[in-house]
């Protein structure tokens, strides 16, 4: 059984339809990649799948629920995670508070019992504390655990999002162009955490313009194209695909030309 | 207990005041005062500094408060104390009705919707005459007892609103540093990132507006039979703005800030009085400057201002023992 069952998606916006049609399943704990070029949906869909967009048609079955109609708190509750292409990070919070932040749902106490701090309020945030080192670390972030998060340069805040995402235990993780706007070094450090990832045993949902990246840690591939389905296979099947090199690569080919 | 330390400072500070200057009309009188802008301060920082959500109708909370228990107490004969908990438990209720609406809005569009409810909530005080006494207001209103300690001089206002200041300051503290408090800042930061973290973003911002809310009420309950007199001018329109300048001043997202810029705004004027028609002017002029000098408030700046310095002179200290160690290496070798 699919760990992501997407059937039917459809979703415009004021008559421009940015995904049609798109039907894809994600496998349990596999790197999955979309690929397509800029403006193909990525984001689009992305938006879909943690509750953010509600698509005017289709549906998005996650372990057999159905995603749509959820509120983002409540996709985020069934064990799914994201980054977001243009950091989303907790400005005014320190690295730790924000990855704190990621244990939101492990935890449970109350506006009214942390008022009055009870008892559970200290154990709380004991663990929520350990919860957090632990993302930091396996993130490689140890360095930064008590820097203000404005005070950080992109490439390690790309990792805190990670990280803030990961405090959450998600089944699922999507990441939306973890390695945009990173430098060589960085790129071979996102590639090596996304493979710690998932051999931790959490499935990724990739969004990536770096096809290095790309073909060197993904699954299964998925390329869409005007927010339809285009191709989809495993890397080496992607790579060959005349479609996608004509819809892909063919553009850039020209241009050099 | 580091977390507390700025809190035992300032219950040290409220209790050792009135030893050292006792009969102290800056003290007991300015104080009280003081104090209880602190308290609203501090509950609208929570709101604003750090869940970003801003509101320029927090008076009106406090009026009711003080309304409810006004009314209460001289047109029906209520004990005081219960009429503390009636107010407080009508304005949670109304906040909470108003806060999904209005929470949905952002930046301009939710400072003119509280700015809208502050007016109504005034509007309504001074013409429901029958009940509110208009715009004469209310008098009369009996002073608090507790166990037969009637609370009826100034000093006794000091321990009674000093005591409550704490509270306030340890529950504000206490929330900040919390999971509660975390997904405040949150929402503050990223509110789409807070809800992909499983925050209910709504929730969250009708938690802390009615939470603020309740706090103001019973602020203004006290007010009430501090002041044992009641009028619309305290709670219109420019006391919403003059709240919103102290958390400002003070520093947002900062509940030390927030009771210092209380204390500050409180304070100046009847310091200025000094200067007589130029009061506001000065006043203004102090205002302008500390936002063009230190954008992060008062509180923030000068943290940040003593942490530079600090840090210099350690710099020039490891410098100093930098230049002493390569002068002694020279001099071994000199030996050598």
């Amino acid at each position: 059984m699919a760990l992501l069952d997407v059937k039917d998606l459809t979703i415009s916006f004021g008559g421009v339809t940015a995904i049609a049609d798109l039907h894809f399943e994600v496998p349990e704990s596999q790197v999955y990649a979309v690929i397509g070029p800029n403006g193909a949906g990525k984001t689009t869909l992305f938006n879909m799948l943690s509750g953010i967009y509600r698509p005017n048609e289709g549906s998005i079955k996650f372990q057999n629920q159905e995603i749509v109609g959820r509120l983002p708190h409540r996709v985020a509750k069934m064990g799914i995670s994201r980054t977001f292409q243009n950091l989303q990070m907790f400005f005014n919070m320190s690295v730790l508070d924000n990855v704190k932040v990621g244990c939101h749902l492990r935890t449970h106490s109350h506006l009214w019992s942390a008022a009055l701090r009870l008892p559970n309020i200290l154990k709380e945030e004991r663990q929520a504390q350990a919860w957090a080192r632990e993302a930091l670390l396996f993130c490689g972030l140890e360095k930064y655990i008590n820097m203000p998060a404005d005070s950080l340069p992109y490439g390690v805040l790309k990792r805190v999002e990670i990280a803030r995402a990961l405090a959450a235990q998600p089944k699922l993780l999507l990441m939306d162009e973890p390695a945009a706007g990173l430098n060589d070094t960085e790129t071979v450090e996102m590639r090596e955490l996304i493979r710690r990832i998932s051999q931790a045993g959490i499935s990724v949902l990739l969004v990536e313009h770096n096809m290095g990246l790309v073909m060197q840690v993904s699954d299964r591939i998925l390329v869409i194209d005007y927010g339809s389905r285009l191709a989809e296979g495993l890397p080496e099947e992607i790579q060959n695909n005349p479609k996608v090199i004509e819809a892909y690569l063919g553009g850039e080919v020209q241009y050099a030309v | 207990m580091k977390r507390l330390s700025g809190f035992f400072l300032l219950a040290v500070a409220i209790v050792v005041l009135p030893f050292i200057f006792p009969d102290n009309y800056f003290v007991t009188v300015v104080g009280v005062s003081a104090g209880l802008h602190a308290i609203l301060a501090v509950s609208l920082n929570l709101l604003m500094g750090y869940a970003g959500q801003i509101s320029l109708g927090h008076a009106a909370f406090f009026g009711i408060g003080a309304y409810t228990s006004a009314i209460l107490t001289t047109r029906y004969g209520w004990n005081p104390w219960p009429t503390i908990l009636v107010g407080a438990a009508f304005t949670g209720v109304l906040a909470y009705i108003v806060a999904r609406p209005i929470l949905k809005l952002k930046g301009h569009y939710l400072a003119m919707a509280t700015l809208g409810l502050g007016i109504i909530v005034h509007i309504f005080i001074v013409q429901l005459g029958w009940l509110t006494g208009g715009p004469d207001g209310l008098g009369g209103i009996p002073t608090l007892s507790l166990f037969g300690w009637e609370v009826d001089s100034d000093a006794r206002w000091y321990v009674v609103i000093g005591a409550l200041l704490l509270i306030v300051v340890w529950l504000a503290l206490n929330i900040i540093d919390s999971r509660s408090g975390r997904a405040l800042r949150a929402l503050h930061g990223s509110e789409v990132a807070a809800e992909m973290m499983g925050i209910n973003t709504a929730a969250t911002k009708t938690g802390v507006f009615v939470l603020a809310a309740l706090i103001a009420s019973v602020a203004g309950s006290v007010f009430a039979h501090q002041q044992a007199f009641v009028s619309p001018d305290s709670f219109s329109f420019f006391f919403s703005i003059e709240l919103v300048t102290m958390v400002v001043l003070g520093g947002m997202a900062s509940t030390y800030g927030a009771v210092l810029g209380a204390i500050i705004l409180t304070f100046l004027p009847e310091l200025l009085v000094v200067f007589e028609d130029y009061e506001v002017m000065i006043f203004g002029g102090i205002l302008m400057g500390t936002m063009i000098f230190l954008p992060q408030g008062l509180f923030v700046g000068l943290q940040e201002l003593l942490r530079k310095l600090t840090r210099r002179r350690q710099r020039a200290a490891q410098a100093a023992q930098a230049t002493e160690a390569t002068k002694q290496k020279e001099d071994n070798h000199g030996v050598a």
